[in-house]
């Protein structure tokens, strides 16, 4: 017993190990877990990308659930997570509206143009101190808000088909249930 | 010739001494660059800012060594030249021109961006174990001394005229 007692301590070493590469293949290190979960979005005001004149408020968008979606033209990431939004955006069931982050409205039209635009709605932050208010440290992020002006989920980084599947629909069939 | 030869040793001398100078001149020159070049990183990652006075400067520069920048994690906001540490910055500076303090700003910051902006995390029911875990560790290796000794002091006090015996049974096999 005595003898094998190094051979159970290396053992340990080599699960604890073992455990930190599962848990950080599972987590992402740069995601912060967001206190603004289940709790109501900030209040904002801000201008339309295509019509600069007109604002959209928080008010504006109650009554039905949407996908915030924080994207910029400078964003590499947001290119890997563009043609996500495009081929499933119309099946999500929820309003698409484009967060644009930090951007010239100018580069943000080129880049649409290019890239294609899947979005219901888009708003202008340029200065980017409203993305403050909701937690926005990058983009892509993405937030679902429900019909109440609840979030009820954040996702950092760019959505994936996966994390489409196990992350996203369910948290979008959870809102349905609560409220049909 | 005789000239080349008288002029040498003269001609080294002039070289070493030149060249010390030389050294000399290009040792400040490179720390001059050095400088210059820490000044420029310096001033990049904190543009100027019309502070009210020197007081609230240093308040500023002390108040964001000690706020993490969410999106670089391993640079304070201090520190880091990412956008959102720039804006953050500047939403410091702006709420420290509208009177608030220290503890409102970081409040204002921690409800954004969660305990994670705070290098020095409070205690929490999800922090106790980050705070108290090597003390734990301490205690449990205390804990596993206090037992090893025991064991053996008793086991020595059992075997003392035996322990010339149970010598050659040790034969240092057991790491």
């Amino acid at each position: 017993m005595n003898r094998l007692l190094p051979f159970f301590g290396f053992m340990l070493l080599v699960v604890l190990f073992g455990f930190g590469i599962w848990w950080n293949t599972q987590h992402d290190q740069n995601a912060i877990p967001s206190p603004l979960l289940d709790k109501p979005a900030p209040a904002f005001s801000l201008p339309k990308l295509y019509e600069p004149t007109q604002t959209v408020s928080k008010a504006d968008l109650l009554g039905k659930p949407y996908l915030l979606n924080v994207f910029a033209s400078w964003c590499v990431e947001c290119g890997v997570e563009h043609p996500v939004l495009e081929a499933e955006g119309p099946s999500l069931g929820v309003q698409l509206v484009g967060y644009n982050y930090k951007d010239a409205p100018a580069d943000a039209k080129r880049w649409l143009a290019e890239h294609g635009n899947p979005y219901n709605l888009l708003i202008a932050d340029e200065p980017g101190h409203t993305a403050i208010d909701f937690g926005v440290y990058g983009a892509p992020e993405s937030f679902l808000i429900d019909a109440k002006g609840v979030i009820r989920y954040k996702h950092i980084g760019p959505l994936t088909p996966d994390v489409m599947v196990k992350e996203l629909k369910p948290a979008i069939a959870a809102l349905q249930k609560d409220a049909p | 010739m005789q000239l080349f030869r008288s002029s040498a040793p003269c001609a080294r001398i002039n070289l070493v001494s030149g060249l010390i100078r030389a050294q000399g001149v290009l040792l400040s020159v490179l720390l001059a660059t050095f400088l210059v070049f820490a000044g420029v990183a310096h001033a990049q990652a904190i543009e100027p800012m019309p502070f009210a006075n020197h007081a609230q400067e240093l308040r500023f520069q002390h108040l964001t060594q000690q706020l993490r920048c969410p999106m670089c994690q391993n640079e304070t906001l201090a520190d880091s030249n990412a956008p959102i540490a720039r804006d953050l910055r500047n939403q410091i500076f702006q709420m420290m021109q509208q009177g608030k303090n220290d503890d409102e700003i970081k409040q204002y910051l921690v409800a954004r961006y969660s305990d994670f902006v705070l290098y020095d995390p409070p205690l929490t029911t999800g922090t106790w174990l980050l705070w108290f875990g090597p003390l734990l560790i301490l205690l449990g290796g205390a804990g596993a001394v206090l037992v090893a000794i025991r064991k053996r002091s008793r086991s020595g006090t059992v075997t003392t005229e035996a322990s010339t015996d149970n010598a050659p049974t040790d034969n240092g096999d057991d790491w």
